[in-house]
């Protein structure tokens, strides 16, 4: 470097500006941190959804976004990717940043940053044009993908990290509809998988699913951490207590709370935090 | 009590057997008119109907035969013409109201497109008479087919616009989540799946412009040859029938009444493939 800085001094300044920030250096006793969102806020218009949040996403690990109704869950998983713009009229403050790149420069294209962040709605929604082969594959296609053997084994290596390939190999030219409902989620998620992200955001990935689809999922979940950070939206307490090592509480668009699950659910340090666990409101 | 109760009882039915017979009969008043086009239509025109009426120019003043390739050959072109100026503008316009721009524009361009749709028809061949006609110094092909684009446009404009928005955002979420670009998003998911409805909206208008003469009037004019450039006078089916109908000679009259079978049956068959492409409309999304 300092021999760069002596002969092409201007080709060092540019690389300088490409270069993303230096993530701060870890504590050697701190968990790796994939997102640090620092005094976020967030307004729909007049109304602010989101106030003065400040949290770290541990990488590889499920972070439970727990909270009433209204409370800005879904707000704040979806300024993880900034799906939230596409409200209009938001206005976002505070940082958020991916292995130290804030997501909120303006040099930063919305789309690559969803494709580095994935997500998984709470209704599965598979293309109704296509079949289950071509909905794994269409985040790969439209963003400029030809090579056809290369779709293939990424085809089938989403599929087998979804749980889905043993149920579909022999039926990949359905279309993506005729699945179960269960099934069709999972299919989302091998669809969210096939574009390699590096953090899954979950938004109620199970409230419109029976038990048996639900425990299929969230036994993915726990098998997709060990490659993903990821991110869920809970309404269901227990749920969050199963699947989660992490627990963030929002009320009313504030975290509450956050920490780990064991200690948010066995001894919580806000009243507030108990009484919603307790099930004493929300 | 039991009694009038029992009255009110009888009377109340009859007024509901009333009520529903005025509705039958209104609604066989409007199958009636369909079925007396096509009776008539069919008496008069089924024997004109032949091989040489598909095959041949229009015989002159007084020969028997002859029929009207060329007419039928135009509205082909016209609609050729019009399809190619009014399908990409209607459709990119259905899918700006739909996709893009504010509420209260949005509402605006709304407004005005309905506005056009009730514009009538002949209306267009007087604009397009003065804005294209009189600058060329010529009825020609060009302008007929402009003048029925003008009248698809606001159609299937709206058509697109509606099954659009039928779309469910999710689709447009999920897209958008594997960081696909807005308008790709657009074109391989969005109108992929609203892509019944769009080709509804576009052949209705065709089927709709198809039968038009007014418009057609000042500005392709007709033509009893064969049209060999796009800038000359063309003939059209509509047009066709409208100079044979009024005309003085029972031969004419006999041709008119073919091709006016031939283009309602036209019509129809666009409509009964209408038909056959929605007839999932419930089970798939659009």
């Amino acid at each position: 470097m300092d021999n760069l800085t002596m002969t092409t001094p201007e080709r060092t300044v540019m690389e300088d500006v490409d270069q993303p920030a230096e993530p701060p250096p870890a504590d050697e006793s701190a968990p790796a941190c994939t997102f640090r969102v620092k005094n976020l806020s967030i307004w729909y218009g007049e109304k602010r959804a989101i106030d003065n949040v400040t949290l770290d996403i541990v990488s590889n690990a499920v972070s439970a976004i727990i909270g009433p109704s209204g409370c800005g869950k879904s707000t704040f998983i979806r300024a993880l990717n900034r799906m939230h713009e596409l409200v209009p009229k938001t206005r976002v403050e505070g940082t958020v940043l991916l292995h130290g790149e804030d997501l909120y420069s303006n040099d930063v294209d919305p789309a690559i940053v969803r494709r580095r962040v994935g997500m998984v709605f709470q209704k599965s929604n598979p293309f109704p044009t296509m079949s289950i082969g071509e909905n794994v594959i269409v985040g790969l296609r439209l963003n400029g993908v030809r090579d056809r053997k290369f779709l293939n084994e990424r085809l089938e290596k989403s599929l087998r990290m979804a749980a889905l390939w043993d149920e579909v190999k022999d039926d990949l030219h359905k279309p993506g509809t005729s699945l179960s409902g269960g099934q069709q989620q999972r299919l989302c998620i091998a669809r969210a998988l096939a574009v390699e992200p590096e953090v899954l955001l979950m938004d109620e990935p199970c409230s419109a699913l029976d038990p048996i689809a639900t425990a299929k999922i969230e036994e993915l979940i726990y098998e997709l951490k060990a490659k993903y950070t990821i991110v869920t939206v809970t309404h269901n307490m227990q749920q969050a207590g199963r699947i989660s090592d992490y627990t963030a509480f929002f009320y009313l668009g504030r975290l509450i709370e956050f920490g780990p699950t064991t200690k948010i659910f066995t001894n919580p340090s806000e009243r507030q935090t108990e009484d919603y666990i307790t099930g004493r409101f929300g | 009590m039991r009694f009038e109760r029992a009255h009110h009882h009888t009377w109340r039915k009859i007024k509901s057997g009333l009520v529903s017979t005025i509705a039958f009969v209104s609604a066989l008043l409007v199958i009636a008119p369909l079925g007396l086009v096509f009776f008539h239509l069919l008496v008069n025109g089924a024997g004109s109907v032949n091989w040489d009426f598909f095959t041949k120019l229009p015989a002159p003043v007084g020969a028997a035969g002859g029929g009207m390739v060329n007419a039928i050959v135009g509205t082909l072109e016209l609609l050729a013409l019009a399809g190619a100026i009014g399908i990409p503008v209607g459709v990119l316009g259905g899918i700006y109201l739909a996709e893009y721009g504010s509420a209260r524009i949005n509402s605006i361009l709304r407004f005005l497109a309905d506005v056009l749709n009730g514009i009538p028809s002949i209306t267009w061949g007087v604009v397009v008479y003065g804005l294209v006609v009189l600058r060329f110094k010529g009825f020609s092909a060009y302008a007929g087919g402009l003048a029925l684009s003008l009248i698809m446009i606001p159609l299937i404009l709206r058509t697109t616009e509606e099954v659009v928005l039928l779309v469910p955002n999710g689709y447009r979420e999920a897209a958008l989540a594997l960081g696909v670009s807005r308008w790709k998003t657009i074109v391989h998911i969005v109108m992929k799946t609203a892509s019944k409805g769009i080709i509804t909206g576009i052949l209705l208008a065709l089927a709709r412009v198809g039968g038009e003469t007014a418009p057609l009037l000042f500005t392709a004019f007709g033509n009893r040859f064969w049209n060999h450039s796009l800038s000359q006078p063309i003939a059209a089916l509509p047009l066709q029938i409208f100079t044979y109908a009024i005309s003085p000679y029972d031969d004419w009259h006999r041709q008119a009444w073919a091709g006016a079978l031939v283009l309602v049956t036209g019509v129809f068959c666009v409509n009964v493939i209408v038909r056959v492409l929605t007839r999932g409309r419930a089970a798939s999304v659009v």
